[in-house]
């Protein structure tokens, strides 16, 4: 009995979210079908279907869902590395934190495409200047949630560990990092799917090459469809990044279950 | 006066084979003053002088914001005193002594960290193999009760079981001196008196010298060989109780007649605080 319920209960979670999207495509049809509006503003599924088969066998999906994938992935790393690290300072640091916390929260308040040009110019069309975007799109929310995370740590614990006469490096890493772990995976999660825009948002500006720059594109040729398939591989790209963190959220974090 | 039964002379426990060696606790002329914003002092604590022989167990008592918590944590190392000394093995207190274990009235446990990881912090942090400081926390565990409960996290015990793994936490290193700072403070009456008979049968194994802060007569009566009484804030002794009841003890001396005058005489001496 009980393992017939789980089985109900894993389909029902495997099928309760597919249901949704089952009915957009459905309406989706139905609208293309009534023929309000022509083909190229809104193809059927089918037509974006074929569209991505042909893509995907003449390898130009996945030569340029690669190219943002690489670059969002260096970034990701960049940025949360770089935010990390420069929060650990801000947050251990009392002259740091008032000279730097001013403009990193300006720059922070500044949309990203505004400044996206910007980096072009500096870093030429090529992958890296999305690679900077990516990283400084990363890079704040993680300076952030590092900060806020090494200051959620409680002076009690601190004190424990004084106690124990921990050296600052113990204190380093069996105090702060566990602490500020799901404040960390947090900006990570976030960080995640932000990196995928600001490779998309690099890509836009200038580009050879890369999901964003096939929208480009695509869109000039009345292509659609294929503008529909690099949205859908994007959509994709981050959902996966999401439930990667999410995955190493879950093994990390056990203890808060 | 007649006493209906003699009081009986104090008389250290046997204590077999123990590799512990119990330190001296002392302040002299220890003070704390706090810095409250707008640069307003705030005199927390003393002077206040008295010396702990090592193995001894005392309990420290009186009104709430008295600077007890303040003077333990001036011993620990973690507080610097404004003026005089606290000693520890006859030494001034500059930094965490190695000898000296604190415990706090919560748990404090970290809960990233299973019972066993918890417990085998201290260990860890000086270095000692995974398997040695493994070992150490499973010899602990069933004289806590906590064997069934090594892997579990903290998110999942009750206040009781917590102090109780608070409290390995503290003994397995097996310092020379505990300070515990009402530890069992927030616990509900049953439980604290267990776990304060608990750590009476640890302390005749081991004879570490031990500081409790309580605010509760009864508890102190019941554990301690001497009582220290203190004044409201800024804290200075009022009193000190010897407490001449046999050894080891039990619940039921509470209700010895000779029990109920010491616990009078601390009350009355904090009551004059």
């Amino acid at each position: 009995m009980k393992g017939r319920r789980d089985y109900v209960r894993l389909s029902g979670r495997l099928f309760v979210p597919l249901l949704l999207p089952a009915i957009l495509l459905i309406v989706w049809q139905i609208v293309v079908s009534l023929g309000v509006y022509p083909e190229f503003i809104i193809p059927s599924p089918l037509a974006v279907f074929e569209k991505f088969v042909e893509v995907l066998g003449n390898g130009r999906l996945l030569t340029n869902t690669w190219a943002t994938l690489s670059q969002t992935l260096v970034g990701l790393v960049i940025g949360v590395l770089g935010g990390v690290v420069l929060g650990y300072a801000i947050a251990k640091n009392r002259l740091l934190d008032d000279v730097l916390s001013p403009l990193v929260i300006t720059l922070q308040s500044t949309p990203v495409v505004a400044y996206a040009p910007l980096l072009v110019i500096w870093f030429g069309s090529g992958p890296t200047s999305k690679i900077v975007t990516s990283a400084l799109i990363v890079f704040f929310p993680m300076l952030m949630n590092t900060v806020v995370g090494l200051n959620s740590v409680p002076a009690s614990l601190r004190d424990l560990m004084r106690s124990l006469r921990a050296t600052p490096w113990q204190m380093f890493t069996h105090l702060e990092v566990p602490a500020a772990m799901p404040l960390l995976l947090g900006g990570l999660k976030v960080s995640a799917t932000l990196a995928v825009i600001g490779s998309v948002v690099g890509e836009f500006v200038s580009a050879r090459a890369g999901l964003g720059w096939l929208i480009n594109d695509a869109r000039y040729n009345f292509d659609t469809p294929l503008v529909l398939v690099a949205v859908f591989m994007l959509a994709v790209i981050a959902r996966t990044l999401y439930a990667l963190v999410g995955l190493l959220e879950r093994r990390m974090l056990a203890w808060r279950r | 006066m007649i006493l209906p039964r003699p009081i009986r002379t104090t008389s250290f426990p046997q204590r077999t084979e123990s590799d512990v060696t119990s330190v001296s606790l002392a302040a002299q002329q220890l003070s704390v003053t706090y810095t409250l914003a707008g640069n307003r002092p705030l005199p927390a604590l003393g002077p206040t002088t008295f010396a702990i022989p090592a193995g001894q167990f005392v309990c420290l008592v009186g009104p709430s914001g008295c600077g007890k918590s303040t003077l333990v944590r001036a011993l620990a190392g973690l507080e610097q005193p404004t003026s005089g000394t606290a000693l520890v093995a006859d030494r001034p207190v500059v930094e965490p002594p190695a000898q000296v274990g604190i415990m706090f009235q919560d748990a404090n446990l970290m809960p990233w960290r299973t019972v066993l990881d918890n417990m085998a912090l201290p260990l860890e942090l000086t270095g000692v193999a995974r398997d040695e400081r493994e070992q150490a926390v499973f010899d602990l565990l069933p004289q806590l009760g906590l064997s069934e409960f090594a892997h579990a996290y903290p998110g999942d015990l009750s206040g009781g079981m917590a102090q109780r793994v608070a409290l390995g936490r503290v003994l397995v290193r097996r310092p020379g001196a505990l300070l515990l700072d009402e530890p069992f403070g927030a616990l509900d009456a049953l439980t604290r008196e267990q776990i304060g008979l608990d750590l009476l049968a640890f302390w005749r194994q081991e004879g570490q010298t031990i500081l409790m802060v309580t605010h509760d007569i009864h508890e102190a009566v019941l554990l301690a060989d001497r009582v220290l009484v203190m004044s409201r804030r800024p804290g200075r002794l009022l009193a000190d109780i010897p407490v001449t009841l046999d050894r080891p003890r039990a619940i039921s001396d509470t209700y010895h007649e000779a029990f109920g005058q010491i616990a009078a005489e601390v009350r009355t001496a904090i009551e004059r605080a």
